[in-house]
């Protein structure tokens, strides 16, 4: 089994060079932590930067200067700064070629479902909505399952979506798989996971093909 | 130069009265109208719908006026951060409009930009899009949403010229440029405010036409939501 930071170590692995990312809160963020030597990256935060570098050292945080997630951060060389609106027209135009984000459930057919939680958590969907909507390519990083054991990739979400048919991939804790018109294809495990394991732990269709290797994090 | 300068934020103010629908910019506590915030709580207008992207927290930003139950309507696309909030949300006693960022954003230019309504794919097929008027272009469907129609946009920025021209720093541009001309009227409160003609033209964000009203705010707290810093052996 993975660690958030494995999650994000192999999800870094998906990056090329050349990208402009948009990294949502929670493991996604530590994706950046990861970034595989030898290519070039941007990561957008929606809140209006492009260059994103790691975080200041103390005392030399700017409330001015901070992600998504409203934690302090730092830029790089060629970094900018624009508005909300300019910045959801990157997005919705396509400019930004990958979005890492987390989810509470994904469905065998790519929908997602990760702001609302009808009758107990209400924070909103801040820019998930638009930015599944509209990327090309989105990489869900999550838990396999939940905090009560179960299991987190279903036939159909039961909470109020996200964005319909728009996952492309999802790397859990236990697997990387793959979305496809015949359900979950199971890619990688994770180091000491097996196939019966990630069975077990997916409620949705699983298909799987062959020997299933395990995932190459070094 | 037509001048915008006022001289206090009361006079900014002027004319908020119950009931009305303000902009107000910001993102978490970035960029937030800290002095306007202040004078709304002090004045104790009611029945608000404040258009903003959060609703800050417990004890800052919009948490304030909410703390007060001077807000009767948010309209937000993530409000997370603010306990007070959701309690009063799933009590039913505050009327919530959770909207997807990007449409947020979209809506205040186009009211800013004349333009009534647009298409966006955000939402579509979740309940975002229920009761809207959905069509497809090219192959991919989309959501039909309308501009925002406000009483007052409220908004911050870095420097302002007494014309009213505006240039913002950092992440705390965020939703500001985009509510400025969005409403009836604009009120832009800053942390320097300057004669015209010390602003070089060519740097300015917001040009003052879309402006009516600028007064330089006091005492700028900027509080810090998620102070994140890295070890300096890194």
């Amino acid at each position: 089994m993975l660690d958030k930071n494995g999650i994000a170590k192999r999800i870094a692995k998906e990056l090329k060079d050349g990208y402009y990312v948009n990294l949502g809160i929670g493991i996604p963020t530590l994706v950046a932590n990861y970034v595989p030597e030898g290519i070039d990256v941007e990561f957008q935060s929606e809140n209006g930067v492009l260059g994103m570098g790691p975080f200041p050292y103390e005392g030399e945080e700017d409330p001015d200067y901070i992600n998504a997630g409203k934690q302090t951060i730092t830029t790089l060389p060629g970094a900018s700064f624009f508005d909300s609106a300019t910045s959801f027209g990157m997005i919705r135009g396509k400019h930004v070629h990958l979005t890492i984000l987390g989810a509470m459930e994904v469905a065998e057919n790519g929908d997602i479902a990760n702001w609302k939680i009808p009758g107990k958590m209400v924070k909103g969907m801040g820019g998930a909505m638009d930015l599944v909507a509209s990327a090309e390519n989105i990489i869900v990083a999550m838990m396999h399952t939940n905090r009560a054991g179960q299991s987190k990739l279903l036939k159909s979400c039961s909470l109020p979506l996200t964005g319909v048919g728009c996952v492309k991939k999802i790397v859990t804790d236990m697997a990387v798989l793959e979305v496809t018109p015949e359900g979950f294809k199971l890619l990688e495990r994770a180091p000491g996971v097996s196939v019966e394991d990630i069975e077990n732990a997916t409620e949705g269709r699983l298909v799987i093909t062959g020997d299933i290797p395990e995932m190459n994090l070094s | 130069m037509i001048n915008k300068r006022v001289a206090s934020v009361a006079e900014a103010l002027q004319g908020i009265e119950n009931g009305m629908t303000l902009m107000l910019g910001g993102f978490g506590l970035c960029g937030i109208p800290e002095n306007s915030i202040g004078e709304l709580v002090r004045l104790g207008i009611k029945d608000l719908t404040c258009i903003s992207n959060n609703a800050g927290v417990d004890d800052f930003g919009l948490g304030l006026l909410l703390h007060k139950r001077q807000i009767k309507k948010m309209i937000s696309s993530y409000v997370g951060e603010n306990d007070e909030f959701e309690r009063q949300m799933l009590n039913g006693e505050l009327e919530v409009e959770l909207t997807p960022q990007g449409t947020l954003a979209e809506k205040c230019r186009a009211a800013q930009a004349g333009i009534p309504a647009f298409y966006t794919p955000a939402g579509y097929g979740t309940e975002v899009s229920e009761n809207k008027e959905t069509r497809e272009f090219n192959g991919k469907m989309y959501v039909l949403e309308e501009a925002f129609q406000a009483d007052f946009a409220v908004v911050k920025a870095w420097k302002g010229d007494e014309a009213g021209n505006l240039v913002f720093r950092g992440t705390a541009r965020n939703f500001n440029p985009c509510m400025c001309g969005a409403a009836q009227i604009t009120v832009a409160e800053v942390e320097e405010l300057v004669p015209a003609g010390t602003l070089d033209p060519n740097t300015i964000h917001i040009p003052g036409i879309f402006v009516q009203r600028i007064f330089q705010g006091k005492h700028y707290e900027k509080r810090i939501e998620q102070r994140t810093v890295r070890n300096r052996e890194d």
